[in-house]
C-alpha cells in the first residue's frame, strides 16, 4: 500500500512514520513539505492513502485536493478547524486531531481498509464542498495553469462563466478553468459583490461600467475590461437590488 | 436620590440666600423708618421662617426628587413655604410685636405682598436647589460611567493579552508527542519551554508594562517552541539595542506580533524564512520592527493587515488612545510591521 505523507511541520510527520511501523506492507513512498510537492508526489505515485495537514505554505490541504481529478483516500491531519471539523465529521474517511493517539491511528487505517473497496473520491469531493465554504478560502481560488499552480485573489476574478463540469475565471492574466458548479460560485462570491446576472455568468459588479437594453426582457452588461455580459431577467432583477438601483 | 455627597454646598446656597434677603428686607424697613425693635424683630420672624421652612423641604429633595413634574413641584414649594410662614409670622408678630398695635395692622394690610414675595424667593431658592441637585446627580452618573468604562476596558485589555492560539499549542503538543519516541530529553526540554511560555500568558498579572528585556525572553522562549516545530524553515534574527533593554512596552504585546510575522511569512512562502526583529530607542519612544518575507502575487488583498494585528491595534488604541501606533509596509517582497511604544517621562 502506497501511503504519501504531506505536512509543514517535519515532527508531525515523524509522528505519523512512527505510528505506520506497525504496518509493514504499508511503503511511504513520499514525505512532502507544502501543497505543491503534494500535487507533485501524488501525480507520481498514485497513492492509495494519503495523510494530509490543513493549514500548510501557500495552499491548504483543502485547496490541493480541489486540484487533482481523482483525489486518493485522505485522512486529514489537523491541529484545530472548526469548520474543517465539520466537513470531516460527515464525510472524511477519518481525521486525526493533532495530538493523536496510537490507538485513534490504528482506529483510522481500520476504518480506511474496511471502506477501501467502494472508492472513496466521492467522499472527498463532499468534503470539499462543505471545507470550501470556510471563510479563509473565500477570498481566494487556486485553479491549476498547465503544470502551474494559481492563487486568484476574489477581487481580481472580472466574470465567471459556465463551461460544461467547468467554470471558466476571467481575470487580467486570462482564463482558468475551475472544475466546480455555478451554484458553488454564485453561493461563495455573493460577499464579494459578485452577482450570478445569467444561468451561465456570474459578474463582478465593481468592474461594471453600462448596462445597456437588449432584446425583449434582457439586457448587456459592459464591464471596465471591455467584455460584454448579457443579462437575464431575474438576473436583472437581482443586479438592481446589489446596486441599490 | 443623591447619596454620598455632603449638603454644605446646599446649607451654604440657602444660607447666604435668606441672609441676602434678610439684608434686603432690614434695608427697605429702614428706608421706610421704622425703629431699629421693629425692623429687628420683623426681619427675624419674616426671614427667619421662609428661610427655615424651605430649607427643610429643600433638604427633602435629597430623598425625593419627582423625575418629571420637577417644575410644578418648585411651584407647589413656593406656595407651602409662603404659606405656612405667613400664618406662622402672623402668630408670632402678636406675640413679640402685641404691643405695638400700629405695627401689627400693618403687617396685616402688606400679609398679600409679604405672601407673594415670600412665595416667589422660596421658589427661586428651591430652583436654584434643585438645579444643584441636578449637577450633583449629574456629575455621579459621570464618575459612574467613567468607571464602568474603566472597567470594560480593563477586562478587555485582559482579554486581549491572554488570547492564545489554539493551532500553536495543539501543534506544539503534537511535536512533544512525536519527541517523546525519538528525543525524549528534548521533549522534556520542549515541556518544559511550554509550560513557562503558557504560565506566561496565563499569569493573572494585573502588571500591564514590561520591560524590554523581559519581553524579549518571553519572546525567546516563543521562538524556541516554533523551531522546534518548523525546523530549518525559521531562522530569525533579532537586534536589540542597548539604549532601548529598559523601555517599558504593555505585556505580551511583542510575542503575537511576532507569531503574526511568523505565520504570515511560513504560510505565504515556501522554503526558509527569515524573521527580523529589530527594537530601538528614538525620540523617547521604544520602536520595535518585524520583518518577514511574503509572496506579493499571492498574499490577500484581506489578510495583508495579518491576522492577529487588529487585536494589537485595539490593545495600543485602548491604552494610549492613538491609532497610529502600529504601522504596516511592505517593501521588496517583505512585509514589515512597526509598533511605537510612547515612554512616559
Amino acid at each position: 500500500m502506497n501511503v504519501i505523507l504531506i505536512d509543514d511541520e517535519p515532527l508531525a510527520r515523524s509522528i505519523v512514520k512512527e505510528y505506520l511501523q506497525a504496518y509493514p506492507d504499508v511503503n511511504i513512498a513520499a514525505e512532502c513539505n507544502d501543497g505543491f510537492e503534494g500535487l507533485k508526489a501524488i501525480n507520481q505515485y498514485n497513492p492509495d492513502l494519503i495523510f494530509l495537514d490543513i493549514q500548510m505554505p501557500k495552499i491548504t490541504g483543502f485547496e490541493m485536493l480541489e486540484l487533482i481529478e481523482e483525489p486518493p483516500a485522505v485522512i486529514f491531519t489537523t491541529a484545530f478547524d472548526e469548520y474543517a471539523i465539520k466537513a470531516f465529521e460527515s464525510n472524511a474517511i477519518d481525521y486525526l486531531l493533532k495530538p493523536f493517539s496510537k490507538d485513534r491511528f490504528e482506529k483510522a487505517i481500520q476504518k480506511y481498509l474496511q471502506q477501501q473497496k467502494p472508492v472513496a473520491p466521492q467522499k472527498t469531493e463532499a468534503v470539499l464542498e462543505v471545507a470550501g465554504q470556510s471563510p479563509v478560502q473565500q477570498n481566494r481560488v487556486v485553479v491549476k495553469d498547465g503544470s502551474k499552480i494559481k492563487i486568484i485573489p476574489v477581487l481580481q476574478i472580472q466574470y465567471l462563466e459556465a463551461a460544461d463540469d467547468y467554470v471558466k475565471i476571467f481575470t487580467s492574466e486570462g482564463s482558468f478553468l475551475k472544475k466546480k458548479t455555478m451554484g458553488y460560485f454564485d453561493e461563495s462570491l455573493q460577499a464579494f459583490q459578485f452577482v450570478r446576472v445569467h444561468r451561465s455568468y456570474i459578474v463582478n459588479t465593481q468592474l461594471i461600467t453600462r448596462i445597456d437594453a437588449y432584446e425583449k426582457d434582457s439586457h448587456l452588461l459592459l464591464l471596465s475590461t471591455g467584455a460584454k455580459i448579457p443579462v437575464s431577467k431575474s438576473g436583472y432583477a437581482k443586479l438592481k437590488e446589489v446596486l441599490g438601483i | 436620590m443623591i447619596t454620598g455627597t455632603s449638603n454644605r454646598g446646599l446649607l451654604f446656597l440657602n444660607v447666604s440666600w435668606w441672609l441676602i434677603v434678610s439684608a434686603v428686607h432690614a434695608y427697605v424697613l429702614s428706608e421706610l423708618l421704622f425703629s431699629a425693635h421693629e425692623i429687628l424683630i420683623d426681619t427675624l420672624i419674616t426671614s427667619g421662617l421662609l428661610g427655615g421652612i424651605s430649607f427643610l423641604i429643600v433638604n427633602n429633595m435629597r430623598y425625593y426628587l419627582p423625575q418629571r413634574e420637577k417644575y410644578w413641584y418648585i411651584l407647589f414649594i413656593g406656595i407651602c413655604v409662603s404659606g405656612m410662614s405667613s400664618l406662622l409670622s402672623k402668630f408670632l408678630f402678636n406675640v413679640f410685636l402685641g404691643d405695638d398695635e400700629h405695627y401689627i395692622e400693618l403687617t396685616q394690610h402688606t400679609a398679600g405682598i409679604r405672601f407673594g414675595v415670600g412665595f416667589l424667593l422660596a421658589s427661586c431658592i428651591a430652583m436654584i436647589s434643585l438645579l444643584w441637585y441636578n449637577q450633583e446627580e449629574q456629575k455621579e452618573m459621570n464618575a459612574r460611567r467613567t468607571e464602568a468604562e474603566q472597567l470594560a476596558k480593563e477586562a478587555e485589555l485582559y482579554k486581549l493579552r491572554q488570547q492564545l492560539q489554539p493551532h500553536f499549542l495543539f501543534n506544539s503538543l503534537n511535536s512533544i508527542s512525536a519527541l517523546t519516541a525519538v528525543q525524549p530529553e528534548k521533549a522534556r526540554h520542549m515541556i518544559n519551554q511550554l509550560s513557562e511560555f503558557l504560565r506566561g500568558t496565563l499569569k493573572k498579572d494585573e502588571k500591564q508594562w514590561n520591560t524590554l528585556k523581559e519581553e524579549m525572553q518571553y519572546l525567546e522562549l516563543y521562538l524556541e517552541i516554533e523551531k522546534v516545530r518548523f525546523g530549518y524553515r525559521l531562522q530569525t534574527d533579532i537586534i536589540c539595542e542597548e539604549a532601548a533593554i529598559n523601555l517599558k512596552l504593555p505585556s505580551l504585546l511583542l510575542q503575537p506580533v511576532v507569531e503574526n510575522a511568523i505565520k504570515f511569512g511560513l504560510y505565504d512562502t515556501t522554503g526558509e524564512v527569515m524573521i527580523k526583529v529589530h527594537a530601538f530607542k528614538k525620540d523617547n519612544s521604544l520602536i520595535v520592527s518585524v520583518k518577514n518575507p511574503f509572496d506579493p502575487e499571492t498574499s490577500q488583498p484581506l489578510k495583508g493587515t495579518g491576522f492577529g494585528l487588529p487585536s494589537i491595534q485595539r490593545r495600543l488604541f485602548l491604552l494610549f488612545a492613538r491609532q497610529d501606533l502600529l504601522t504596516t509596509e511592505k517593501r521588496d517582497n517583505n512585509f514589515i510591521t512597526t509598533i511605537l511604544i510612547p515612554q512616559a517621562i
